[in-house]
C-alpha cells in the first residue's frame, strides 16, 4: 500500500505537551514537513521561545535552542552569522514575539537577517493561564481582562504581519490560518516560501499563523476553530503582505 | 475489500475530535474505552468508506494517524 500521510521524521516520538486540540501541533507538523521536503533538515537549527512552545525542542528532531523570553531572533541571528550554512528558524508565540520580544523581531527584520520566523498567534498567553496578550481582541475575555479587553484601557490588538511588512529587510511576510484543511495546506505553502526566502539568501521572512487555544478560550477544539474564523480572521486578515522575486 | 488503511497511535491520541470534525465521510468516532492517559481515542467505524484523502491526518495536532491506500 502507498503511504498517503505519515508523521514527519523531523518530529520526535515524544508525545506533545500541548492541550488536546491545540493547533500548535498542526503548525509543528508543517514546519517539520517543510524542513524535510526542502532538504534542509540535516542542517536545520530551530530556536524555541518561552511559552507553550518552549518545550518544542523535545518535539523537533533537528538541533534546537530554547531562547530567553522573546530573544529567539537574537539567538537565531548569532547562529546564522557564525554558521551561515545552517538553516535557522525561530518558532514563537504571540506572548513571546508580540510583547516582550517585539524589539528583537523588529530589529532582526530591520537588519535583514537571513532567518525565518514562524509566529503563532492565538490571541492569548496560553502556558501561564490565559492572560491578555497584545494580540487579544477587543472584548475578548482573558484571566486578566475578566470583562473583556477594553480598547480605552489597553488599545487595539497589534498586527505583527502588517508591521513587519513595512520593514525593508523583511522580504517575505504572510498571514495564514490553520482552521480548515484547505487553510492548513495554504499555511504549509506559506511556510515553504518563507523557508525558501532564507535558502535563496534573500533576507528575513515571517509567517504569522492564526492558531487556537481551546483551553484558555473556553471552547471545544472544533468550537475554537469556529471562533477563530468568526472573530480573529476579520481583524487579522489572511494573505500575503510581501514576497520576493 | 477496503482500499484504504488507517493506523492510529491510540496511546498518543488526546481525543480532541478534530479528525472526527473534518473527516469528509464522517467515519471517525471516539472509542468508548480510554487509553492509559484517560483520553477516549479515535477509531474508524467503516473503513470501506474511507477515501484515503488524508484530511484526518493533516488536521491531527498529535500526528497519530498514518494513512495508506492501494
Amino acid at each position: 500500500m502507498a503511504v498517503v500521510y505519515k508523521k514527519s521524521i523531523a518530529l520526535t516520538d515524544t508525545p506533545l505537551s500541548f492541550c488536546p486540540g491545540c493547533t500548535h501541533g498542526i503548525i509543528h507538523k508543517l514546519v517539520a514537513e517543510n524542513l524535510v521536503e526542502l532538504g534542509v533538515y540535516d542542517r536545520a537549527v530551530g530556536v524555541a521561545p518561552v511559552g507553550c512552545a518552549a518545550l518544542s525542542d523535545h518535539f523537533f528532531s533537528c538541533d534546537m535552542y530554547v531562547a530567553a523570553h522573546g530573544r529567539a531572533p537574537a539567538v537565531a541571528t548569532g547562529q546564522k552569522r557564525v554558521h551561515p550554512d545552517n538553516f535557522v528558524f525561530t518558532y514563537q508565540g504571540d506572548g513571546d514575539l508580540a510583547s516582550i520580544g517585539t524589539a528583537e523581531v523588529v530589529h532582526a527584520a530591520h537588519r535583514g537577517e537571513k532567518i525565518s520566523t514562524v509566529f503563532v498567534n492565538n490571541a492569548i498567553y496560553g502556558m501561564t493561564g490565559g492572560q491578555m496578550a497584545p494580540t487579544t481582541l477587543v472584548g475578548q475575555k482573558a484571566s486578566t481582562a475578566p470583562y473583556g479587553r477594553s480598547e480605552e484601557h489597553c488599545g487595539k490588538p497589534i498586527r505583527i504581519a502588517e508591521m513587519i511588512a513595512t520593514i525593508e529587510g523583511a522580504k517575505f511576510v504572510e498571514r495564514v490560518s490553520v482552521d480548515t484543511p484547505a487553510n492548513v495546506r495554504k499555511a504549509k505553502k506559506a511556510i515553504r516560501r518563507a523557508f525558501e526566502c532564507q535558502i535563496q539568501g534573500k533576507g528575513y521572512a515571517l509567517v504569522e499563523v492564526l492558531s487556537t487555544c481551546p483551553t484558555n478560550w473556553g471552547f471545544t477544539p472544533a468550537g475554537a476553530m469556529k471562533w477563530l474564523q468568526e472573530n480573529m480572521i476579520p481583524y487579522y486578515p489572511l494573505g500575503n503582505f510581501k514576497d520576493f522575486e | 475489500m477496503a482500499k484504504a488503511k488507517l493506523t492510529f497511535d491510540t496511546e498518543k491520541c488526546k481525543g480532541c475530535e478534530l479528525c472526527v470534525t473534518f473527516c469528509p465521510k464522517k467515519i471517525l468516532v471516539l472509542d468508548s474505552e480510554t487509553n492509559s492517559k484517560g483520553y477516549y481515542p479515535v477509531k474508524v467505524t467503516n473503513i470501506d468508506e474511507c477515501i484515503a484523502c488524508g484530511t484526518c491526518a493533516i488536521m491531527c495536532p498529535d500526528s497519530i494517524i498514518t494513512v495508506e491506500k492501494e
